[in-house]
């Protein structure tokens, strides 16, 4: 058993693990943090996808060990408080979910992409920086919507565009 | 329209818990005490199990117990069934063979369950899985159809000594080969169906737990028809009587057929429960849930369509090879016989259809339904048949078509269904029109001198969906009833519990259904739970698949609700002091014709329970209403899908330009909903057509079992879609619903290959097109073009 300690969602976390425990293990088995989801065995699907230091990693492939002293953001701790995280307002406003099973990983996916590429996204882009998730309902359609409305909703300044 | 009433494009009510990762998935239950399950899966194809020594596995620490079939058989466990009795040309039964949950001498795929393991974690299950000795003495492995009927193939099952299932065939074959026989062109394809898996992205998962206090089980599984899976496991397979078993289904992470299925894992987790003494929990791994979830399409088809000199269609004539799998899973049967060859005239009148179906044993993954079940199929052999024969004729596929639609209704077809209404020339002008069909011509001069080959495809489909009236399924072999329940409860303070047997898994249930209530009863969606997925508050219900949830599920919401109102008006009447004929409700009021006296819909719910204003012997207090709605017919969705792509022969690729959808899905309750279950449909539909096939090696290893090697669709292999829409109300349900689940999935493999087969010139194009394949195609075009 190893010790780890890291700050999830803002609160920090100390447990004894396996070594081998993997990130997702972690967070959804310590710490009851079910939002992250396995979706697969090869690092294919992201469903798992979480930040670890604000980037973006696929949780089922990273040791919890590694993440020792490191800043996790999980979909939990996406929104701040009862008010959403513009990307999760997007997802709902565009319907970019169906079942929900894929949605925390596309949604620390798509909001990695804004972090990278800005805030201004074309459908090209989007699509292309989504490889590394995928959905079985939506056939991506809505979800590349919900991207680009939620990366413009994510600029400086557009809580206020919005709210007009 | 109110702005959350039937037709509006209402967000979703579910939606906040999925944003914020407060979905609770089977796998995210943790019940005290709960153990590990870990199946040991045969490696082989095909073996006899000479030996199974599982005795240092359970001497692990860690381990609390290790079962095996014949633990099943001395509690006597029955084995897993399938609910469609199908016979054969020559009358007699299908040939099912024992489906034991855990492996009894004998193992038919790789991936069949060979022995549990359930231990304090997963890590030890699996390790102590190692430690199972198992002596296999492998047989030959059945893996391709056509070999399988052949002499000298092993037997796969006693029952069934040349591995048919069935022989099974439907219409007129006189007739048709009647018509053949006068016809002036014959047009002839040979089809395969490829393999595939459907991968919800939530995998399957299973609680079991006993409570020896009250005798009594609960399974918390990944359940698209959570009475069902109740019903087959009590009735059938015998764990426990209804009534001490409960199965819940939370939120489910997409099914697409594959969560129908009542399979081993779920079945041995509720009992091995008892056996050890504490919850069981088995999650499916993405390999496993290739090896073992049931698999879907797999036919082989030769089919032939006769035309007159006019290029009137004058018959059909189809044989299809299914393969079936290992075993039959829970609704397999069917599937390529009554959910196949009745769609076959497709929007066509055809006056001569004959089809013969051989259902075959492999030694692969069972195979089931998967999103359109039997109709992508039939809609695959109608649609490229069409559009082959229109080429070969030397007229255009729209004029083709047009010509050949059904126009008056209701319309017999000659294999079984009855078409009620429908309008496939409106859906059809509106699609050329979408896709600007005018200006073909000039994109495929575009992509020419790019050194890119365009073309375009269509696809007119029809699909028989809200499965369906009981009594006719039944006269087909059904094993159950397929009407749907529901029951609304009107709360005191005018709140309302809609419990509804239909089962959301991503369907948007919550909200659509919700929608109703809002319309009828005019109180807000805000006020509206709907509740599902739990045995024991729904009283019974057949679940979601065949897009039935609409069309069934919200009729019987609809039937219950009429019921409600009724009683409210009863209510009124001695509310108010008038007669109960005077009542009228509108807009959420109940109030006396011709006055000014009313009371909105929650204040007659509190005088139905607080029964003030009449005595018990005038009227039952509460406001609680449930309904059972049995269709009186299918509903018949039909529509046009355009694809059109752009390949360049260099590489292979093909690349989806554009898309149109036009649907008649009749009458629509959302629309933003609908579009997505259109989007998603046709993501599956091009998967299948360009990407997607499960492929077994000759000795029966699944070469494609994880995503390193099954191409799903990703973000970058699709376009946006334009998806639009006609409409003609549905006849046989009362809100005029026909289903939208399955359109696309249905809809899209014809619309994609008959477009790759318009830009090659040649039709040898074969699913999934590959770049690989497309590239080899191209080539061979070349090849013609320089023969010519
Ligand atoms: S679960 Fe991490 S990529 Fe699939
Ligand atoms: S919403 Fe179901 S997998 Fe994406």
């Amino acid at each position: 058993m190893t010790t780890v300690t890291m700050t999830v969602n803002g609160k920090s976390v100390t447990a004894n693990v396996d070594p081998r425990t993997l990130l997702a293990q972690f967070v959804r088995e310590h710490l009851r943090l079910t939002g992250t989801h396995v979706g697969c065995d090869t690092s294919q699907c992201g469903a798992c996808v979480v930040h670890v230091d604000g980037r973006a990693v696929k949780s089922c492939t990273t040791l919890a060990v590694s993440c020792d002293g490191a800043a996790v953001t999980t979909i939990e701790g996406l929104a701040n408080g009862a008010e959403l995280h513009p990307m999760q307002a997007a997802f709902r406003e565009h319907h970019g979910l169906q079942c929900g099973f894929c949605t925390p990983g596309m949604i620390m996916a798509a909001v990695d992409i804004v972090n990278r590429k800005g805030h201004v996204l074309d459908e090209h882009t989007i699509r292309e920086e989504l490889e590394g998730n995928i959905c079985r309902c939506t056939g991506y359609h809505n979800i590349v919507k919900a991207v680009e409305a939620g990366a413009r909703a994510m600029a400086p300044g557009a809580a206020a565009i919005a709210a007009e | 329209m109110s702005n959350t009433g039937i037709g509006a494009p209402v967000r979703r009510k579910e939606d906040f818990r999925f944003i914020t990762g407060q979905g609770r998935y089977t796998d995210d239950i943790e019940r005290p005490g709960q153990t590990h399950a870990y199946f040991l899966r045969s490696p082989h194809a095909h073996a006899t199990i000479k030996k199974l020594d599982v005795s240092a596995a359970l001497a692990t620490p860690g381990v609390v117990g290790v079962l095996t079939g014949d633990d099943l058989a001395k509690d006597g466990v029955g084995g897993l069934i399938c609910g469609w009795m199908i016979h054969s040309k020559d009358g007699s039964p299908m040939k099912a063979g024992a489906h034991p949950a855990l492996a009894q001498g004998k193992v038919r795929y790789v991936g069949d369950h060979v022995a549990v393991v359930i231990a304090e974690t997963l890590a030890i299950a699996k390790d102590a899985a190692e430690k199972i000795a198992v002596d296999y003495e492998t047989l030959a492995p059945v893996v391709d159809m056509n070999a399988a009927t052949g002499k000298g193939a092993a037997v796969i099952h006693d029952v069934a000594p040349d591995n048919r299932v069935y022989d099974w065939h439907l219409g007129d074959k006189t007739a048709t080969d009647a018509a053949f026989a006068k016809a002036k062109h014959v047009t002839k394809l040979d089809l395969v169906n490829n393999r595939l898996v459907p991968n919800p992205m939530e995998t399957r998962a299973a609680i079991g737990e006993y409570d020896a206090g009250n005798d009594a089980f609960t399974l918390y599984t990944t359940s698209q028809n959570p009475h069902v899976a109740r019903l087959v496991l009590s009735a059938f397979i015998g764990i426990a009587p209804e009534h001490k078993l409960r199965v819940i289904a939370p939120d489910v992470g997409g099914g697409f057929g594959s969560k129908i299925f009542i399979y081993a894992e779920e079945t041995v987790c509720v009992w091995a429960a008892k056996k050890v003494g504490r919850p069981v929990k088995w999650t499916s791994d993405r390999t496993e849930a290739f090896l073992s979830d049931a698999h879907g399409r797999d036919h082989l088809t030769h089919a032939e369509l006769a035309l007159d000199d006019k290029g009137k269609m004058l018959a059909m004539r189809v044989h299809t090879k299914a393969n079936l799998g290992a075993y039959l899973s829970t609704f397999s049967s069917c599937v390529p016989t009554y959910l196949y060859a009745p769609l076959l005239s497709g929007q066509y009148d055809i006056p001569a259809i004959y089809c013969e179906v051989e259902g075959i044993y492999t030694n692969t993954a069972p195979v089931d339904a998967y999103r359109g079940a039997g109709r992508p199929e039939a809609t695959f052999v109608v649609e490229r048949l069409v559009e082959v024969a229109a080429r070969e004729i030397g007229q255009d596929p729209a004029a083709f078509r047009r010509k050949n639609f059904i126009r008056k209704f209701p319309h017999q077809t000659p294999v079984i269904m009855a078409y009620d209404v429908g309008d496939y020339a409106a859906s059809l002008d509106k699609a050329l029109d979408l896709i600007d069909y005018k200006g073909l011509g000039r994109r495929k001069r575009d992509s020419a001198r790019k050194g890119k080959l365009r073309g375009l495809g269509f696809s007119a489909y029809i699909e028989a969906c809200g499965i369906a009236p009981s009594a006719a399924v039944g006269s087909l072999g059904a094993g159950v009833g397929l009407w749907e329940s529901a029951e609304v409860r009107g709360n005191p303070v005018g709140t309302v519990e809609v419990l509804t047997g239909s089962h959301s898994h991503g369907q948007g249930h919550e909200t659509t259904f919700a929608q109703l209530v809002s319309d009828r009863l005019g109180i807000s969606i805000d006020q509206v739970a709907i509740v599902h997925g739990d045995t024991d508050k729904v009283q019974f219900g057949m679940g979601t698949y065949g897009s039935r949830s609409g069309a069934v599920g919200m009729s019987a919401i609809a039937k219950a609700l009429d019921k409600v109102i009724a009683k409210g008006k009863k209510v009124a009447a001695y509310a108010l002091e008038a007669s109960e004929g005077d009542i009228e409700f509108k807009d959420g009021r109940f109030s006396v014709a011709g006055t000014d006296k009313s009371l909105a819909f929650g204040e007659v719910a509190l005088q139905a329970y607080i029964a003030h204003k009449f005595s018990g012997q005038e009227l039952e207090p509460g406001l609680k209403e449930g309904a059972f709605y049995d269709p009186t017919n299918f509903t018949f969705p039909s529509g046009v899908h355009v694809c059109e792509v752009e390949i360049d022969p260099e590489t292979g690729v093909t690349k989806i330009d554009r898309w149109v959808a036009v649907d008649d899905f009749g009458v629509v309750i959302n629309p933003m909903i609908v579009e997505g279950q259109v989007h998603g449909g046709i993501a599956q539909g091009v998967g299948q057509a360009l990407l997607e096939g499960a492929h077994y090696d000759a000795s029966g290893q699944l070469v494609t079992a994880s995503y390193m090697d099954y191409c799903m669709p990703r973000a970058d292999d699709l376009p946006s879609f334009r998806v639009d829409h006609t409409t003609t109300p549905c006849p046989s349900n009362p809100l005029g619903i026909k289903g939208c689940g399955e359109a696309g999935a249905i809809a899209a493999p014809p619309a994609v290959i008959n477009a790759i087969t318009d830009a090659l010139g040649h039709e040898d194009v074969a699913m999934p097109a590959t770049p690989q394949a497309v590239w080899r195609a191209a080539q061979k075009a070349a090849r013609l073009a320089a023969a010519e």
